[in-house]
């Protein structure tokens, strides 16, 4: 059975809404133009008005009201058309979100989930193409999930929703359409995912290649392509970039004594460079090589095509670097 | 003190926007009228000795004082129930006692003890009472706005029947994101209510030099607003008590409080560089909040002025048994540090400065 990411979630929001009264979805076209992307689809027919709000667009003030709404107990799902547009409204997921639980001495915590398409979509220049996992990734008293696949959407999101501290939700515009084999376990509706745990994508003994959303995708390719070659790549699908899984990502490494890091964002201060610190803390004696780290290109994202896919990791990237890694390279 | 009434006028008429004003006429009783009296008495000796300790340097960082201002939080509070919910920026400590906040909690929160409200982990600006509605204690000027339409969100998603008022001052009033807020107010009919707190100097910037239009009860445009002598406790009530039944029925409306704050901005304004001496003491001798209740204990025959007093002394010894409680009160524990990042922190490795030297598994 398939299902598309874009259902998972749909579905996923669905479930969690029909479970708890307190759940409501805020944001730009989530109602009656059914979400921009579609994701909220169906959910102002089935629920009403009074559990779907299509607010102005106003992200500092709707994001501020949906906060404000979670202090009183509400569990609100904020969408940002793209997470882009969340930089109109950061300080109150930062300052007003992140932190309240923590001074508040656990009086006022926070019980709310921004998500939204992040990262680079499809030649739509620099102003919508930024990645924000290791912006969120960076603020203690927040979680932020990546999900890849519809299991990952499905059961993150469910678990996002359920759970009483903000969640940062980092989906990608190009995955919404694609669809992935889903399991009748997780099609129930009980279905939920721990926060904080990575998946092993796929096993492998001779060097470990860690990623998220996306580029899980990328890096399954890449693995293919290596396996060709006789080499064995193991492949780490964070799912939840804080909580790190750190624990994982060290076993794999201890494991294969090679590592390439990959992300879409910015390489300075990422995803990659804090895994890279990780396993040069906890695993230094067991590398073989020096970390490999395959990011986005540190240019704001260009719009021709040509130049856009330069920016952009490839699969030819990742797999350049493993074998790289793995002394293979000429 | 008996609870018979009486009728007390008001200090000024009040300025209404888009709304008929209520009556100048208030009803009050010689048990509010003293209650009035010690509250607001307590709160300024609070915050005098506030000020001592933070030059004693046994308060520490940002330390925001509210006498002058005191009859908004008492006016405000004598309107409402605990079930309508305050939020409101850094200057938070009267408004903190004013919903039932003890002041052994508000000395030990600012000096960094573990029964402060906040066990010592918030500090002046962040005071919260959720049992009582009291959101806070925030530090970023203009953001608890859209937080305080979201819980008056709450409110009416949960047919709560209660009131949200969202403090603000003059130099947030200019904020964009109040005006986002207000706008979803509108469009949603939320219990909202906007209290301008315009003690007319944002930090040190005047008002007429941060805003256009200083007329600020007038300023939600298509939202109602009444302007209010926010030096009148019995004006506030009135005012509070027109806001809340209006909220309910229609929807947002703005308060502004026509108010002043005897000290600085912070512990580092003396206060005196870009207003004159002269026009705080001329404050002092004319709108000062409490000597108007005072004068009104007196004519009503209340309390004679030896018992106003004595009230004072045992308000004075009260504070001062506070202070000593809390100076005895250890700081936190060095865990507390790793508590409270999650409601739930599944475990998580959590690194102090040194993590090869300090972790913690996040509860």
């Amino acid at each position: 059975k398939e299902m598309t990411v874009r259902d998972a979630l749909n579905s996923a929001i669905d479930e969690e809404m029909s479970a708890d009264p307190k759940v409501f979805v805020m944001g730009e076209e989530v109602g009656q133009y059914q979400g921009a992307y579609k994701i909220t689809k169906g959910l102002l027919e089935k629920y009403g008005p009074e559990r779907v709000y299509d607010t102005p667009i106003t992200e500092a003030g709707f994001t501020g009201i949906g906060v404000g709404a979670a202090y009183a107990g509400l569990k609100p799902v904020v969408e940002f058309m793209t997470f882009n547009f969340s930089m109109q409204a950061i300080d109150h997921i930062i300052n007003s979100a992140a932190k309240s639980n923590y001074m508040s001495a656990g009086q006022i915590n926070v019980p709310i989930v921004f998500r939204g398409p992040n990262g680079a979509a499809a030649g739509v220049g620099a102003q919508h193409s930024q990645c924000y996992a290791a912006w969120y990734a960076s603020v203690p008293g927040l979680k932020v999930l990546t999900p890849y696949s519809a299991e990952d959407a499905r059961g993150l999101l469910k678990a996002a929703i359920r759970d009483p501290d903000p969640v940062v939700f980092l989906e990608n515009e190009l995955l919404y359409g694609e669809s992935f084999p889903i399991s009748e376990e997780a099609l129930d509706s009980s279905f939920c995912l721990p926060i904080g745990k990575a998946k092993i994508e796929r096993e492998g003994k001779d060097v470990t290649i860690t990623t998220f959303s996306k580029m899980v995708g990328f890096a399954l390719k890449a693995a293919e392509k290596l396996a060709e070659e006789g080499i064995s790549a193991e492949v780490i699908n964070l799912r939840s970039i804080r909580p790190l899984d750190r624990a994982t990502i060290n076993a794999s490494v201890r494991k294969t004594s090679r590592l390439v890091t990959v992300e879409e964002g910015f390489p300075q201060h990422g995803v990659c460079a804090e895994i890279c610190a990780s396993v040069v803390e906890e695993s230094f004696s067991y590398l073989d090589a020096p970390v490999e780290r395959i990011a986005g290109a540190d240019v704001p994202m260009p719009y021709a095509a040509n130049l856009e896919r330069l920016a952009l990791p490839q699969v030819e990237d990742i797999v350049r670097a493993a074998k790289r890694a793995c002394y293979r390279s000429k | 003190t008996d609870t018979t009434p009486i009728t007390i006028e008001t200090s000024l008429p009040f300025t209404a926007h888009l709304c008929d004003p209520p009556s100048r006429s208030v009803e009050s009783s010689s048990q509010e009228l003293l209650t009035f009296y010690r509250t607001m008495a307590l709160m300024r000796r609070m915050e005098i000795a506030a000020d001592s300790l933070y030059k004693a340097k046994l308060i520490r960082g940002f330390c925001h004082l509210y006498d002058g201002q005191e009859a908004v939080a008492i006016g405000m509070e004598a309107a409402i129930t605990k079930k309508d919910a305050i939020i409101t920026a850094y200057r938070d400590h009267c408004l903190f006692l004013g919903r039932g906040g003890s002041l052994h909690e508000v000395f030990s929160e600012l000096m960094g003890r573990q029964d402060g409200c906040s066990k010592g982990k918030g500090g002046s600006m962040h005071f919260y009472k959720k049992e009582s509605s009291f959101y806070g204690g925030h530090g970023i000027v203009g953001a608890q706005v859209p937080l305080g339409v979201g819980i008056a969100f709450a409110q009416k998603y949960s047919k709560d029947e209660a009131v949200t008022f969202t403090m603000y001052g003059d130099g947030a009033a200019n904020q964009g994101q109040l005006f986002e807020a207000l706008n979803i107010a509108a469009l949603w009919d939320l219990p909202a209510i906007l209290v301008c707190e315009n003690n007319h100097y944002g930090m040190g910037t005047a008002e007429w030099r941060a805003a256009k239009s200083p007329s600020y009860y007038k300023r939600g445009d298509y939202v109602p607003g009444l302007k209010v002598d926010g030096m009148d406790a019995f004006a506030v009530k009135q005012a509070c008590k027109f806001a809340k039944d209006h909220a309910l029925e229609k929807g947002p409306i703005i308060l502004e409080m026509d108010t002043y704050r005897y000290h600085g901005h912070s512990m580092s304004d003396p206060g005196s560089t870009y207003r004159t001496r002269d026009e705080i003491s001329g404050v002092r001798q004319e709108r000062d909040p409490i000597e108007r209740i005072k004068k009104l204990v007196l004519s009503h025959d209340i309390a004679t002025e030896k018992e106003l007093k004595d009230m004072e002394k045992e308000i004075r010894k009260e504070v001062d048994d506070a202070i000593a409680k809390a100076k005895d009160c250890p700081m936190p524990e060095p865990s507390e540090l790793f508590t409270n990042v999650y409601v739930k922190g599944y475990g998580t490795e959590s690194f102090g400065p040194d993590r090869k030297e300090v972790k913690a598994a996040l509860p």
